[in-house]
């Protein structure tokens, strides 16, 4: 999905204790934040953010339902139905032997599915390259952008003073 | 950031780092020039790797008839080095997954090397089963697909197919678990690069940002695939023990093996993690990541399992007695007296009573000694799947057909290629990835650096803290 660019206000912060502070103060201004980005998952910022928790175990459990069933019934239909062997002297339908690749494929199904539930949601895959705002937040920096397309003067100032007052080293625009 | 910070606790990072003092010490090896160890690690490695090419095409080329199995010593050096190698491929997990489940910090160090030790040990394990196929084009036979044969299935009721599952699923999803890891520090290492090296790393990185929301998501399924990996990890080497525990051979056919092997294996793993860290905190100068504190804790590790390892062979040396089932009783007498009783010595003096070395602190904390009883460890721990394999094998119901198993040249040289198959790919991935998770190390500077916590913490930032409490 690309999207026409979109101008980015957004400045850059030295801690995750200041950046976490400038967001509590935005959301309290009632400002928009388009997103918040660091180098490492800060705590308590979701919730600050007003973020919904992440429903991609929900997933998981879906994935590992089809994988537990599709194994454990493809087992019992081969060895049911399409084609019986005994082995020695046990019954057709061993469900106990068929309790270690049940679970193997359970745990496979939910983990292959997530992790491309992941990828796909989050808009991340092999060779995409997503546009960044800056080189620095993937090492030391932490970063709140605003979507400024439709701000005008006055309400860039305002954002822009919103961002030195809570401590910003540096503020930017990028059309990204 | 409320999460109790201790004046008492270890620091885990050393050296009062900044965020980009982090990114700079982790990230610098792989932009750097190799240094002159790793070149000639990297040599040493490649020969090894070129005689795994060779034995394995000699191994195929002539056939199985190379190697000295025969009737009754089927299985000899190949499947002691598969049980051996996913041994040692169950601490990476362990370390990434059950730790994280108990919320200890320390594994943060460790874990990216020691799940690249965990994959890449894997990559070798299999490679033993499927050469021992003999004819190895045919390998996909194993899986159960649709074929022109009735379709005839695989045997869903053979522990034999529960590896190939097992071994499979753990590959898979300790590939992923990762890689996952690895995405947001392929995008610090992009976001350094020029040119070319950027359009690598920016394909690796696939389209990492650091969102809020990204992180979030990345924390949860994290904390889901650490769970889906525990019960896994300690699947495989129950699955693979049930090559042997499901058999009816005395000395195999015994309940203990899920646990022991699974023991067995996290011993193993930590000694070979250990080996590995030591010189790779060595080489990289990674000692302030990698502290002796994260050495004390795995080496407590290597004493707790390598004791539960002990108190299992006793174990079954005394249920062998206790069943007064003459095979049984024989079967052990021979392992212990027998024609192999210089590889239960092996056995038990590298696995049992080196590691009660560790009592002592000291110890604990010398590089030196660690280094060694790593050694060790995995020496002892591939005597013990020899111990198991070939001493039973080799006196079996059948008097008339006992006989004394040693390898062919190709076996022993199959055995020193994958050492060079796994050293090769470990120097590789020193190379080009992160061997230290930066993000998580970041993660946790402020709960763990030493400016923070410890005897070294700066007042200033002991101020900082709790003014933001």
């Amino acid at each position: 999905m690309k999207q026409e660019s979109t101008q980015v206000l957004y400045g850059l912060y030295n801690d995750e204790e200041i950046l976490l502070h400038a967001v509590k103060k935005a959301k309290e201004d009632h400002l928009e934040i388009m997103d918040v980005y660091s180098p490492f998952p800060v705590h308590g910022l979701d919730n600050i953010l007003g973020l919904t928790e992440s429903r991609i175990h929900i997933a998981g459990f879906i994935y590992g339902l089809i994988g537990c069933l599709s194994a454990f019934l493809f087992m019992t239909w081969v060895f049911t139905r399409d084609w019986p062997i005994i082995f020695g002297g046990k019954p057709y339908f061993s469900a106990l032997a068929f309790i270690p690749i049940t679970f193997e494929v359970t745990v496979l199904f939910a983990s292959v599915g997530m992790v491309v539930t992941f990828y796909t949601i989050c808009g991340m895959g092999p060779g995409v390259d997503n546009p960044t705002l800056d080189d620095r937040i993937t090492d030391d920096k932490f970063c709140i952008a605003f979507d400024v397309d439709n701000a005008d003067e006055s309400k860039q100032a305002a954002l822009r003073q919103f961002l030195t007052d809570t401590g910003a080293e540096e503020v930017n625009v990028k059309s990204i | 950031m409320s999460a109790p910070i201790s004046a008492i606790r270890e620091p885990l990072i050393t050296g009062s780092k900044t965020y980009h003092t982090i990114t700079e010490d982790i990230c610098g090896p792989t932009e750097r020039t190799p240094t002159t160890a790793w070149v000639i690690a990297f040599i040493v490695a490649v020969t090894g790797l070129a005689l795994y090419v060779f034995s394995v095409t000699w191994t195929i080329w002539v056939g199985i008839g190379s190697w000295n199995l025969n009737r009754t010593i089927n299985w000899g050096w190949d499947i002691t080095n598969f049980v051996w190698w996913v041994g040692i491929g169950h601490a990476g997990t362990l370390i990434s997954a059950i730790l994280l489940l108990f919320r200890q910090k320390w594994r943060t160090g460790v874990n990216r090397a020691a799940e690249a030790m965990t994959i890449f040990a894997v990559m070798c394990a299999g490679q033993f089963p499927l050469i021992h196929m003999g004819r190895l084009w045919l390998g996909f036979f194993i899986f159960p697909y649709p074929n022109t044969r009735g379709p005839l299935w695989v045997n869903f009721n053979s522990p034999l197919l529960w590896d190939v599952f097992a071994i499979s699923t753990y590959f898979t999803v300790s590939l992923l678990f990762w890689y996952t890891g690895l995405v947001p520090d392929f995008a610090t290492v992009r976001d350094r690069a020029k040119g070319l090296r950027r359009k690598i790393y920016s394909f690796v990185s696939f389209g990492w940002t650091g969102s809020a929301k990204h992180w979030q998501r990345w924390e949860a399924l994290s904390l889901v695939l650490a769970g889906l990996a525990t019960p896994l990890v300690l699947s495989v080497h129950t699955i693979v023990s049930f090559d042997f525990a499901t058999s009816v051979i005395p000395g195999w056919h015994t309940t203990i093996f899920p646990p022991y092997f699974v023991a067995g294996a996290i011993f193993s793993g930590f000694a070979m993690v250990q080996t590995l860290m030591i010189m790779t905190r060595k080489v990289l100068k990674l000692e302030d990541y990698i502290t002796l504190e994260h050495i004390d804790s795995m080496n407590k590790v290597i004493l707790a399992t390598g004791s539960i390892v002990g108190v299992a062979y006793l174990t079954e040396l005394f249920i062998a007695w206790y069943s007064g089932y003459i095979y049984e009783q024989f079967a052990f007498y021979n392992r212990v007296m027998g024609p192999y009783f210089w590889s239960y010595i092996g056995m038990m003096g590298c696995n049992v009573i080196s590691p009660q070395i560790f009592w002592s602190k000291k110890m604990r904390r010398s590089i030196l000694v660690t280094f060694f009883m790593s050694i060790f460890i995995n020496i002892g721990m591939w005597f013990e799947r020899f111990v198991i394999i070939a001493s039973t094998l080799a006196r079996d119901y059948l008097p008339s057909s006992w006989s004394y198993y040693s390898p062919s040249w190709v076996e022993v040289c199959l055995f020193i290629g994958t050492l060079g198959l796994f050293s090769t790919l470990y120097l590789v991935f020193m190379r080009v990835a992160p061997v230290v998770a930066v993000a998580e190390i970041k993660g946790i500077l402020k709960t763990g650096g030493d400016q923070y916590v410890g005897p070294n913490i700066k007042h200033d930032n002991a101020h900082k803290e709790s003014t933001h409490h």
